[in-house]
Protein backbone atom coordinates (compact mmCIF):
# COMPACT_ATOMS: atom_id res chain seq x y z
CA UNK A 1 0.00 0.00 0.00
CA UNK A 2 1.54 3.19 -0.55
CA UNK A 3 0.52 6.26 1.36
CA UNK A 4 0.00 9.88 1.70
CA UNK A 5 -0.56 12.63 4.59
CA UNK A 6 -3.19 15.40 3.62
CA UNK A 7 -2.34 17.88 6.20
CA UNK A 8 -5.25 21.29 5.81
CA UNK A 9 -4.09 24.39 8.12
CA UNK A 10 -6.39 27.44 8.54
CA UNK A 11 -9.18 28.91 10.55
CA UNK A 12 -11.86 26.03 11.46
CA UNK A 13 -15.10 26.27 8.77
CA UNK A 14 -18.14 24.41 7.33
CA UNK A 15 -17.10 21.97 4.53
CA UNK A 16 -13.43 21.42 5.01
CA UNK A 17 -13.37 17.46 5.59
CA UNK A 18 -16.10 17.01 2.93
CA UNK A 19 -14.95 19.44 0.36
CA UNK A 20 -11.24 17.24 0.69
CA UNK A 21 -12.84 14.41 0.67
CA UNK A 22 -14.73 14.76 -2.37
CA UNK A 23 -11.43 15.25 -4.34
CA UNK A 24 -10.31 11.84 -2.93
CA UNK A 25 -13.30 10.08 -3.78
CA UNK A 26 -13.17 11.44 -7.57
CA UNK A 27 -9.81 9.93 -7.89
CA UNK A 28 -10.12 6.74 -6.01
CA UNK A 29 -8.13 7.52 -3.18
CA UNK A 30 -9.49 5.95 0.36
CA UNK A 31 -9.46 7.41 3.58
CA UNK A 32 -7.69 5.27 6.12
CA UNK A 33 -7.66 7.66 9.30
CA UNK A 34 -8.59 10.82 9.84
CA UNK A 35 -7.71 13.27 12.79
CA UNK A 36 -8.01 17.30 14.29
CA UNK A 37 -5.78 19.21 16.06
CA UNK A 38 -4.74 22.86 16.90
CA UNK A 39 -1.62 24.10 15.83
CA UNK A 40 0.03 27.50 17.02
CA UNK A 41 -4.09 28.56 17.37
CA UNK A 42 -4.42 26.76 13.58
CA UNK A 43 -6.95 24.45 12.62
CA UNK A 44 -5.00 21.64 11.40
CA UNK A 45 -7.06 18.63 9.64
CA UNK A 46 -4.71 15.56 8.93
CA UNK A 47 -5.98 12.80 6.78
CA UNK A 48 -3.52 9.31 6.02
CA UNK A 49 -4.67 8.39 2.30
CA UNK A 50 -4.03 4.86 0.31
CA UNK A 51 -2.94 6.47 -2.94
CA UNK A 52 -1.97 2.84 -4.66
CA UNK A 53 -5.15 2.95 -6.45
CA UNK A 54 -5.47 6.24 -7.29
CA UNK A 55 -6.48 7.34 -11.12
CA UNK A 56 -4.04 10.19 -10.87
CA UNK A 57 -0.56 10.74 -9.78
CA UNK A 58 0.47 12.27 -6.70
CA UNK A 59 1.24 15.73 -7.92
CA UNK A 60 -2.12 16.18 -9.69
CA UNK A 61 -3.93 15.33 -6.53
CA UNK A 62 -1.77 18.01 -4.85
CA UNK A 63 -2.71 21.04 -7.31
CA UNK A 64 -6.45 19.67 -6.57
CA UNK A 65 -6.47 19.91 -3.09
CA UNK A 66 -4.32 22.94 -2.97
CA UNK A 67 -6.60 24.77 -4.89
CA UNK A 68 -10.02 23.72 -2.92
CA UNK A 69 -7.93 24.63 0.10
CA UNK A 70 -7.04 27.93 -1.01
CA UNK A 71 -10.91 28.53 -2.08
CA UNK A 72 -11.51 28.28 1.70
CA UNK A 73 -9.23 30.50 2.84
CA UNK A 74 -7.04 27.53 3.86
CA UNK A 75 -3.48 25.99 3.23
CA UNK A 76 -3.43 22.17 1.92
CA UNK A 77 0.27 20.12 2.27
CA UNK A 78 0.45 16.72 0.17
CA UNK A 79 2.96 14.38 1.58
CA UNK A 80 3.97 11.08 0.69
CA UNK A 81 3.95 9.66 4.28
CA UNK A 82 7.83 8.26 3.82
CA UNK A 83 8.72 11.54 4.80
CA UNK A 84 7.39 11.23 8.11
CA UNK A 85 8.99 7.35 8.73
CA UNK A 86 12.00 8.64 7.88
CA UNK A 87 11.91 12.02 10.16
CA UNK A 88 10.22 10.00 13.17
CA UNK A 89 11.27 6.19 13.28
CA UNK A 90 14.45 4.41 13.35
CA UNK B 1 3.53 2.43 15.41
CA UNK B 2 1.55 5.06 13.74
CA UNK B 3 2.89 8.41 13.01
CA UNK B 4 0.97 11.05 15.57
CA UNK B 5 -0.69 14.00 14.17
CA UNK B 6 2.05 15.81 16.39
CA UNK B 7 5.07 14.35 14.54
CA UNK B 8 3.27 15.47 10.92
CA UNK B 9 2.78 19.00 12.75
CA UNK B 10 6.09 19.32 13.53
CA UNK B 11 7.74 18.01 10.03
CA UNK B 12 5.70 20.92 8.49
CA UNK B 13 6.47 23.56 10.69
CA UNK B 14 9.98 22.79 10.77
CA UNK B 15 9.27 22.97 6.69
CA UNK B 16 7.34 25.45 6.37
CA UNK B 17 7.87 27.75 8.81
CA UNK B 18 11.87 27.09 10.22
CA UNK B 19 13.66 26.95 6.72
CA UNK B 20 14.20 23.39 6.95
CA UNK B 21 15.48 22.50 2.85
CA UNK B 22 17.63 20.54 1.36
CA UNK B 23 20.46 23.01 -0.05
CA UNK B 24 21.62 21.13 -2.86
CA UNK B 25 21.15 17.89 -4.27
CA UNK B 26 24.91 17.50 -6.35
CA UNK B 27 25.88 14.75 -9.14
CA UNK B 28 29.31 14.37 -9.29
CA UNK B 29 30.80 13.13 -12.25
CA UNK B 30 34.10 11.41 -13.44
CA UNK B 31 35.64 12.64 -16.56
CA UNK B 32 38.54 11.12 -15.88
CA UNK B 33 37.80 9.46 -19.55
CA UNK B 34 37.08 12.64 -21.21
CA UNK B 35 39.56 13.27 -24.24
CA UNK B 36 40.06 15.89 -26.83
CA UNK B 37 42.91 16.73 -29.80
CA UNK B 38 42.90 20.17 -28.62
CA UNK B 39 41.13 22.21 -25.35
CA UNK B 40 38.19 23.01 -27.50
CA UNK B 41 37.84 19.31 -28.77
CA UNK B 42 38.40 17.84 -24.86
CA UNK B 43 35.59 21.01 -23.94
CA UNK B 44 32.99 19.60 -26.59
CA UNK B 45 33.39 16.05 -25.32
CA UNK B 46 32.98 17.64 -21.92
CA UNK B 47 29.78 19.16 -22.23
CA UNK B 48 28.11 16.02 -24.39
CA UNK B 49 29.31 13.41 -21.53
CA UNK B 50 28.01 15.98 -18.52
CA UNK B 51 24.65 16.69 -20.75
CA UNK B 52 24.05 12.86 -21.00
CA UNK B 53 25.04 12.13 -17.82
CA UNK B 54 23.03 14.35 -16.04
CA UNK B 55 20.25 14.71 -18.23
CA UNK B 56 16.98 13.64 -15.98
CA UNK B 57 18.56 15.04 -13.05
CA UNK B 58 16.57 18.72 -12.52
CA UNK B 59 13.28 17.22 -13.66
CA UNK B 60 14.17 14.09 -10.93
CA UNK B 61 14.83 16.87 -7.72
CA UNK B 62 11.62 18.56 -9.01
CA UNK B 63 9.62 16.18 -8.79
CA UNK B 64 11.00 14.33 -5.02
CA UNK B 65 11.10 18.01 -4.12
CA UNK B 66 6.89 17.80 -4.54
CA UNK B 67 6.23 14.43 -3.39
CA UNK B 68 8.09 15.42 0.55
CA UNK B 69 7.09 18.86 0.33
CA UNK B 70 10.74 19.05 0.83
CA UNK B 71 11.69 22.67 -0.76
CA UNK B 72 15.29 22.15 -2.60
CA UNK B 73 17.53 25.02 -3.26
CA UNK B 74 19.82 24.12 -5.95
CA UNK B 75 20.58 21.57 -7.81
CA UNK B 76 24.54 21.36 -8.44
CA UNK B 77 27.10 19.18 -10.63
CA UNK B 78 30.78 18.68 -9.70
CA UNK B 79 32.66 17.16 -12.09
CA UNK B 80 36.86 16.06 -11.95
CA UNK B 81 38.98 19.28 -11.16
CA UNK B 82 40.33 20.49 -14.62
CA UNK B 83 43.53 20.43 -14.04
CA UNK B 84 43.64 16.67 -13.97
CA UNK B 85 42.59 15.87 -17.32
CA UNK B 86 43.09 19.48 -19.68
CA UNK B 87 46.81 18.58 -20.36
CA UNK B 88 47.50 22.12 -20.87
CA UNK B 89 50.83 23.85 -21.02
CA UNK B 90 51.59 26.25 -18.79
CA UNK B 91 50.72 29.59 -21.11
CA UNK B 92 47.44 27.67 -22.27
CA UNK B 93 43.72 29.66 -21.56
CA UNK B 94 41.25 26.76 -20.43
CA UNK B 95 38.27 29.59 -20.74
CA UNK B 96 36.60 27.11 -23.26
CA UNK B 97 36.24 24.36 -20.73
CA UNK B 98 34.73 26.72 -18.58
CA UNK B 99 32.58 27.90 -21.13
CA UNK B 100 31.21 24.44 -22.22
CA UNK B 101 30.78 23.89 -18.15
CA UNK B 102 28.60 26.53 -17.87
CA UNK B 103 26.48 25.85 -21.13
CA UNK B 104 26.01 22.10 -20.05
CA UNK B 105 24.62 23.45 -16.47
CA UNK B 106 22.73 26.49 -18.39
CA UNK B 107 21.14 23.45 -20.57
CA UNK B 108 20.70 21.22 -17.81
CA UNK B 109 18.90 23.99 -15.63
CA UNK B 110 21.16 23.85 -12.82
CA UNK B 111 22.48 26.60 -10.47
CA UNK B 112 25.84 25.95 -10.04
CA UNK B 113 28.94 23.51 -11.67
CA UNK B 114 32.00 23.00 -9.49
CA UNK B 115 35.25 21.45 -10.33
CA UNK B 116 37.50 23.93 -12.61
CA UNK B 117 39.67 23.42 -9.94
CA UNK B 118 43.34 22.06 -9.28
CA UNK B 119 44.89 20.13 -6.22
CA UNK B 120 48.37 21.54 -5.63
CA UNK B 121 49.10 20.92 -1.82
CA UNK B 122 52.29 19.71 -2.76
CA UNK B 123 53.36 21.19 -6.31
CA UNK B 124 52.04 22.70 -9.53
CA UNK B 125 52.26 20.81 -13.09
CA UNK B 126 52.05 23.12 -16.22
CA UNK B 127 48.46 22.14 -16.52
CA UNK B 128 48.01 23.15 -12.58
CA UNK B 129 49.00 26.89 -13.41
CA UNK B 130 47.34 27.61 -16.38
CA UNK B 131 43.74 26.12 -14.75
CA UNK B 132 44.61 28.75 -11.83
CA UNK B 133 45.59 31.19 -14.55
CA UNK B 134 42.22 31.02 -16.22
CA UNK B 135 40.06 31.01 -13.37
CA UNK B 136 39.54 35.08 -12.89
CA UNK B 137 38.14 35.09 -16.35
CA UNK B 138 35.67 31.91 -15.99
CA UNK B 139 34.35 33.31 -12.66
CA UNK B 140 33.66 36.70 -13.96
CA UNK B 141 32.32 35.89 -17.32
CA UNK B 142 30.46 32.61 -16.28
CA UNK B 143 27.58 32.62 -14.22
CA UNK B 144 27.50 29.02 -12.91
CA UNK B 145 31.13 27.75 -13.18
CA UNK B 146 33.22 27.68 -9.56
CA UNK B 147 36.65 27.17 -8.94
CA UNK B 148 38.12 25.45 -5.81
CA UNK B 149 42.17 25.14 -5.46
CA UNK B 150 43.60 23.20 -2.69
CA UNK B 151 46.90 24.59 -1.42
CA UNK B 152 47.67 22.51 1.56
CA UNK B 153 46.89 19.13 3.59
CA UNK B 154 47.97 17.45 6.69
CA UNK B 155 50.19 15.02 4.72
CA UNK B 156 51.50 17.30 2.40
CA UNK B 157 51.88 20.50 4.44
CA UNK B 158 51.27 24.17 2.81
CA UNK B 159 52.52 25.21 -0.88
CA UNK B 160 52.87 28.72 -0.08
CA UNK B 161 53.77 29.70 -4.12
CA UNK B 162 50.65 28.60 -4.81
CA UNK B 163 48.49 30.36 -1.93
CA UNK B 164 50.78 33.67 -3.15
CA UNK B 165 49.49 32.79 -6.75
CA UNK B 166 46.11 32.29 -5.70
CA UNK B 167 45.59 35.34 -3.53
CA UNK B 168 46.88 37.20 -7.19
CA UNK B 169 44.00 35.61 -8.71
CA UNK B 170 41.85 36.32 -6.11
CA UNK B 171 42.64 40.06 -6.62
CA UNK B 172 42.38 39.79 -10.36
CA UNK B 173 38.71 38.26 -9.81
CA UNK B 174 37.80 40.81 -7.95
CA UNK B 175 38.95 43.30 -9.95
CA UNK B 176 37.15 41.54 -13.17
CA UNK B 177 33.81 42.02 -11.62
CA UNK B 178 34.72 45.02 -9.53
CA UNK B 179 31.29 46.85 -10.49
CA UNK B 180 29.23 43.73 -8.96
CA UNK B 181 30.96 44.21 -5.04
CA UNK B 182 33.36 41.55 -6.95
CA UNK B 183 31.35 38.84 -6.68
CA UNK B 184 33.02 36.69 -8.78
CA UNK B 185 34.87 35.92 -6.10
CA UNK B 186 31.76 34.08 -4.20
CA UNK B 187 32.89 31.25 -6.83
CA UNK B 188 36.42 30.63 -5.72
CA UNK B 189 37.56 28.45 -2.49
CA UNK B 190 41.19 28.09 -1.58
CA UNK B 191 41.38 24.57 0.35
CA UNK B 192 43.08 22.46 2.70
CA UNK B 193 42.57 18.94 3.32
CA UNK B 194 39.83 19.61 0.50
CA UNK B 195 37.24 16.79 0.75
CA UNK B 196 36.27 14.66 -2.59
CA UNK B 197 32.38 14.28 -2.29
CA UNK B 198 31.24 17.64 -1.20
CA UNK B 199 28.10 18.99 -2.20
CA UNK B 200 28.49 22.56 -1.04
CA UNK B 201 29.73 25.32 -3.84
CA UNK B 202 31.81 26.56 -4.57
CA UNK B 203 34.12 24.45 -2.87
CA UNK B 204 32.55 20.94 -4.62
CA UNK B 205 34.45 19.14 -7.15
CA UNK B 206 34.38 15.36 -8.35
CA UNK B 207 37.51 13.52 -6.08
CA UNK B 208 39.74 10.98 -8.43
CA UNK B 209 38.79 8.85 -5.61
CA UNK B 210 34.89 8.54 -6.48
CA UNK B 211 33.52 6.66 -9.13
CA UNK B 212 32.08 7.16 -12.09
CA UNK B 213 29.05 8.82 -10.48
CA UNK B 214 27.28 10.10 -7.24
CA UNK B 215 24.62 11.80 -6.06
CA UNK B 216 25.48 13.63 -2.99
CA UNK B 217 23.13 15.91 -0.48
CA UNK B 218 23.59 18.79 1.31
CA UNK B 219 20.97 19.54 4.26
CA UNK B 220 20.08 23.16 5.96
CA UNK B 221 18.80 23.51 9.25
CA UNK B 222 19.69 26.28 11.47
CA UNK B 223 16.72 27.67 11.58
CA UNK B 224 14.76 24.29 13.31
CA UNK B 225 18.20 23.84 15.60
CA UNK B 226 17.71 27.95 17.04
CA UNK B 227 14.00 26.98 17.29
CA UNK B 228 14.48 23.94 19.21
CA UNK B 229 16.79 25.55 21.45
CA UNK B 230 14.91 28.96 21.82
CA UNK B 231 12.48 26.48 24.05
CA UNK B 232 15.21 25.60 26.43
CA UNK B 233 16.41 29.13 28.37
CA UNK B 234 17.55 27.49 32.08
CA UNK B 235 18.94 23.96 29.80
CA UNK B 236 22.33 22.68 31.36
CA UNK B 237 24.76 22.10 28.36
CA UNK B 238 23.72 18.57 28.17
CA UNK B 239 20.26 19.26 27.93
CA UNK B 240 20.99 21.67 25.20
CA UNK B 241 23.53 19.32 23.29
CA UNK B 242 20.49 16.28 23.03
CA UNK B 243 17.79 18.48 21.72
CA UNK B 244 20.99 19.78 19.12
CA UNK B 245 21.51 15.82 18.42
CA UNK B 246 17.47 15.24 18.23
CA UNK B 247 17.07 17.68 15.95
CA UNK B 248 20.13 17.09 13.61
CA UNK B 249 18.99 13.20 13.66
CA UNK B 250 15.40 14.89 12.08
CA UNK B 251 17.12 17.21 9.39
CA UNK B 252 19.60 14.24 8.24
CA UNK B 253 17.10 11.89 7.58
CA UNK B 254 15.08 14.20 5.63
CA UNK B 255 18.84 14.72 3.53
CA UNK B 256 19.05 10.45 3.59
CA UNK B 257 15.33 9.85 2.39
CA UNK B 258 15.60 12.46 -1.02
CA UNK B 259 19.53 11.56 -1.63
CA UNK B 260 18.35 7.66 -1.76
CA UNK B 261 15.53 8.43 -3.64
CA UNK B 262 17.03 10.33 -6.23
CA UNK B 263 19.93 8.25 -6.68
CA UNK B 264 17.49 5.28 -7.27
CA UNK B 265 15.32 7.14 -9.53
CA UNK B 266 18.72 8.42 -11.64
CA UNK B 267 20.29 4.88 -11.51
CA UNK B 268 23.19 6.68 -9.78
CA UNK B 269 24.98 5.27 -6.60
CA UNK B 270 24.09 7.36 -3.36
CA UNK B 271 26.99 9.15 -2.25
CA UNK B 272 26.97 11.05 0.70
CA UNK B 273 25.17 13.40 2.63
CA UNK B 274 26.84 16.71 4.37
CA UNK B 275 25.00 17.41 7.50
CA UNK B 276 26.67 20.78 7.84
CA UNK B 277 24.95 23.65 9.25
CA UNK B 278 24.45 25.78 6.43
CA UNK B 279 22.78 29.19 7.50
CA UNK B 280 20.63 31.22 5.02
CA UNK B 281 20.12 35.12 4.84
CA UNK B 282 17.17 34.14 5.75
CA UNK B 283 15.37 35.77 9.10
CA UNK B 284 16.17 33.09 12.00
CA UNK B 285 18.12 30.76 9.42
CA UNK B 286 21.07 31.34 10.84
CA UNK B 287 24.09 30.05 13.13
CA UNK B 288 24.36 33.98 15.19
CA UNK B 289 21.15 33.31 16.27
CA UNK B 290 21.90 29.54 17.34
CA UNK B 291 24.45 30.90 19.82
CA UNK B 292 22.25 33.91 20.86
CA UNK B 293 19.38 31.29 22.07
CA UNK B 294 22.71 29.65 23.35
CA UNK B 295 22.76 32.74 26.12
CA UNK B 296 25.41 34.76 24.24
CA UNK B 297 24.44 38.73 23.51
CA UNK B 298 26.09 38.40 20.10
CA UNK B 299 27.49 35.83 17.79
CA UNK B 300 31.67 36.91 18.81
CA UNK B 301 31.19 37.34 22.36
CA UNK B 302 33.45 35.72 24.58
CA UNK B 303 32.30 31.99 24.90
CA UNK B 304 31.32 31.60 21.21
CA UNK B 305 34.45 29.19 20.14
CA UNK B 306 32.60 27.11 23.02
CA UNK B 307 29.41 27.64 21.42
CA UNK B 308 30.00 26.81 17.89
CA UNK B 309 32.06 23.40 19.28
CA UNK B 310 29.37 22.17 21.13
CA UNK B 311 26.80 22.99 18.30
CA UNK B 312 29.18 21.67 15.61
CA UNK B 313 29.82 18.16 17.38
CA UNK B 314 26.36 17.44 18.68
CA UNK B 315 25.15 17.98 14.86
CA UNK B 316 27.82 14.87 14.23
CA UNK B 317 26.73 12.96 16.64
CA UNK B 318 23.17 13.21 15.88
CA UNK B 319 23.36 13.42 11.99
CA UNK B 320 26.38 10.46 12.05
CA UNK B 321 23.66 8.22 13.43
CA UNK B 322 20.97 9.25 10.93
CA UNK B 323 22.82 8.57 7.77
CA UNK B 324 24.45 5.52 6.39
CA UNK B 325 26.82 7.54 4.75
CA UNK B 326 28.05 11.08 5.77
CA UNK B 327 30.87 12.82 4.44
CA UNK B 328 31.22 16.09 2.69
CA UNK B 329 32.15 18.87 5.24
CA UNK B 330 29.69 17.95 8.01
CA UNK B 331 29.94 20.97 10.58
CA UNK B 332 28.41 24.46 11.17
CA UNK B 333 29.16 26.83 8.70
CA UNK B 334 29.61 30.48 9.33
CA UNK B 335 29.55 32.34 5.92
CA UNK B 336 29.27 36.03 6.76
CA UNK B 337 27.36 37.14 3.85
CA UNK B 338 25.17 34.62 3.80
CA UNK B 339 24.04 34.30 7.56
CA UNK B 340 22.08 37.55 8.56
CA UNK B 341 22.96 37.48 12.34
CA UNK B 342 26.49 37.14 11.15
CA UNK B 343 26.49 40.21 9.48
CA UNK B 344 24.46 41.94 12.07
CA UNK B 345 27.34 40.70 14.77
CA UNK B 346 30.07 42.12 12.21
CA UNK B 347 27.89 45.55 12.09
CA UNK B 348 27.53 45.64 15.75
CA UNK B 349 31.45 44.84 16.14
CA UNK B 350 31.26 42.17 17.85
CA UNK B 351 32.37 39.67 15.65
CA UNK B 352 35.91 40.91 13.86
CA UNK B 353 38.22 39.20 11.30
CA UNK B 354 40.60 37.72 14.06
CA UNK B 355 37.20 36.02 15.93
CA UNK B 356 36.03 34.87 13.35
CA UNK B 357 39.41 33.09 11.80
CA UNK B 358 39.76 31.78 15.83
CA UNK B 359 35.44 30.20 15.41
CA UNK B 360 37.14 28.71 11.82
CA UNK B 361 39.14 25.92 14.47
CA UNK B 362 36.80 24.66 15.55
CA UNK B 363 33.63 24.24 12.90
CA UNK B 364 33.72 23.90 9.42
CA UNK B 365 34.50 26.05 6.86
CA UNK B 366 36.89 27.94 6.92
CA UNK B 367 36.65 31.92 6.41
CA UNK B 368 34.00 31.65 4.14
CA UNK B 369 32.37 34.62 2.38
CA UNK B 370 34.36 36.99 4.18
CA UNK B 371 34.54 40.88 2.21
CA UNK B 372 37.36 42.89 2.91
CA UNK B 373 38.68 46.33 2.02
CA UNK B 374 39.22 46.48 -1.99
CA UNK B 375 42.68 47.75 -1.42
CA UNK B 376 44.19 44.95 0.66
CA UNK B 377 47.57 43.89 -0.86
CA UNK B 378 48.04 40.21 -2.44
CA UNK B 379 50.27 39.89 0.31
CA UNK B 380 48.37 40.15 3.09
CA UNK B 381 45.33 38.04 1.50
CA UNK B 382 48.12 35.58 1.14
CA UNK B 383 48.82 35.90 4.63
CA UNK B 384 45.37 35.44 5.51
CA UNK B 385 44.99 32.13 3.30
CA UNK B 386 48.50 31.16 4.92
CA UNK B 387 47.03 31.13 8.27
CA UNK B 388 43.71 29.71 7.60
CA UNK B 389 45.24 26.55 6.14
CA UNK B 390 47.50 26.11 8.87
CA UNK B 391 44.38 26.11 11.06
CA UNK B 392 43.41 23.02 8.87
CA UNK B 393 46.95 21.88 8.37
CA UNK B 394 47.89 21.34 12.13
CA UNK B 395 44.40 20.09 13.41
CA UNK B 396 43.68 17.46 10.60
CA UNK B 397 40.56 19.39 9.21
CA UNK B 398 38.93 20.78 5.84
CA UNK B 399 39.49 24.52 6.10
CA UNK B 400 38.60 26.88 2.60
CA UNK B 401 39.42 30.63 2.36
CA UNK B 402 36.31 32.41 0.56
CA UNK B 403 37.48 36.04 0.75
CA UNK B 404 36.04 38.91 -1.40
CA UNK B 405 38.22 41.35 -1.65
CA UNK B 406 35.49 44.33 -2.14
CA UNK B 407 37.08 46.73 -5.24
CA UNK B 408 36.32 50.66 -4.97
CA UNK B 409 35.05 49.95 -0.88
CA UNK B 410 36.33 50.40 2.33
CA UNK B 411 35.89 48.84 5.76
CA UNK B 412 32.62 49.27 7.12
CA UNK B 413 30.47 49.65 3.65
CA UNK B 414 28.70 46.94 2.89
CA UNK B 415 28.55 44.59 -0.08
CA UNK B 416 25.22 43.20 -1.31
CA UNK B 417 25.83 40.32 -3.21
CA UNK B 418 22.39 39.01 -3.25
CA UNK B 419 19.76 35.61 -3.16
CA UNK B 420 21.71 32.84 -0.98
CA UNK B 421 24.86 35.13 -1.41
CA UNK B 422 23.46 37.85 0.97
CA UNK B 423 25.48 40.83 1.92
CA UNK B 424 27.98 41.95 4.87
CA UNK B 425 29.96 44.73 6.08
CA UNK B 426 33.17 44.79 4.74
CA UNK B 427 35.55 43.78 7.91
CA UNK B 428 38.78 45.56 8.72
CA UNK B 429 41.87 44.02 7.93
CA UNK B 430 45.43 44.50 9.53
CA UNK B 431 47.91 46.76 8.27
CA UNK B 432 51.00 45.32 9.47
CA UNK B 433 52.62 43.72 6.48
CA UNK B 434 53.68 39.58 5.62
CA UNK B 435 55.34 40.69 2.41
CA UNK B 436 58.68 38.91 3.30
CA UNK B 437 56.94 36.08 4.91
CA UNK B 438 54.70 35.11 2.22
CA UNK B 439 57.03 35.77 -0.63
CA UNK B 440 59.56 33.16 -0.08
CA UNK B 441 59.45 30.05 -2.13
CA UNK B 442 58.74 26.16 -1.70
CA UNK B 443 56.64 24.51 0.83
CA UNK B 444 55.71 24.53 4.41
CA UNK B 445 56.48 20.96 5.80
CA UNK B 446 53.76 18.78 6.86
CA UNK B 447 53.36 18.58 10.52
CA UNK B 448 55.02 15.74 12.87
CA UNK B 449 51.73 14.84 13.83
CA UNK B 450 50.92 13.74 9.95
CA UNK B 451 53.41 10.51 10.44
CA UNK B 452 50.91 8.26 11.47
CA UNK B 453 52.07 4.83 9.73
Amino acid sequence: MERAVVTVIGKDRVGIVANISSILATHNVNILDISQTIMQDLFAMIMLVDISQADVDLSTLRSEIEAKAKEMGLQAIVQHENIFNYMHRI
Amino acid sequence: MPISPQEILETIRMIRMEHLDIRTVTMGISLLDVKGDSIEALAENIYKKITERAKNLRDTVEEVSSKYDIPIANTRITVTPIALIARAKEDDDLFPIAQALDRAGKDLRIDYIGGFGALVHKGCTPCDIALMNSIPGALAKLDRVCSSVNVASTKNGINMEAILLMAEKIKETAELSAERDSVACAKLVVYCNAPEDNPFMAGGFHGVGEGESAINVAISGPGTVRSALSKLKDASFNELTEEIKRTAFKITRVGELVGREISAKLGVPFGIVDLSLAPTPEEGDSIADILQAMGLEECGAPGSLAAIALLTDAVKKGGLFASSSVGGMSGTFIPLSEDAGMARAAERGSLTLDKLQAMTAVCSVGLDMVAIPGDTPVETIAGIIADEMAIGMMNNKTVGVRIIPAIGKKAGEWVDFGGLLGKAPILPVSSFRSDAFVRRKGRIQAPITSFTN
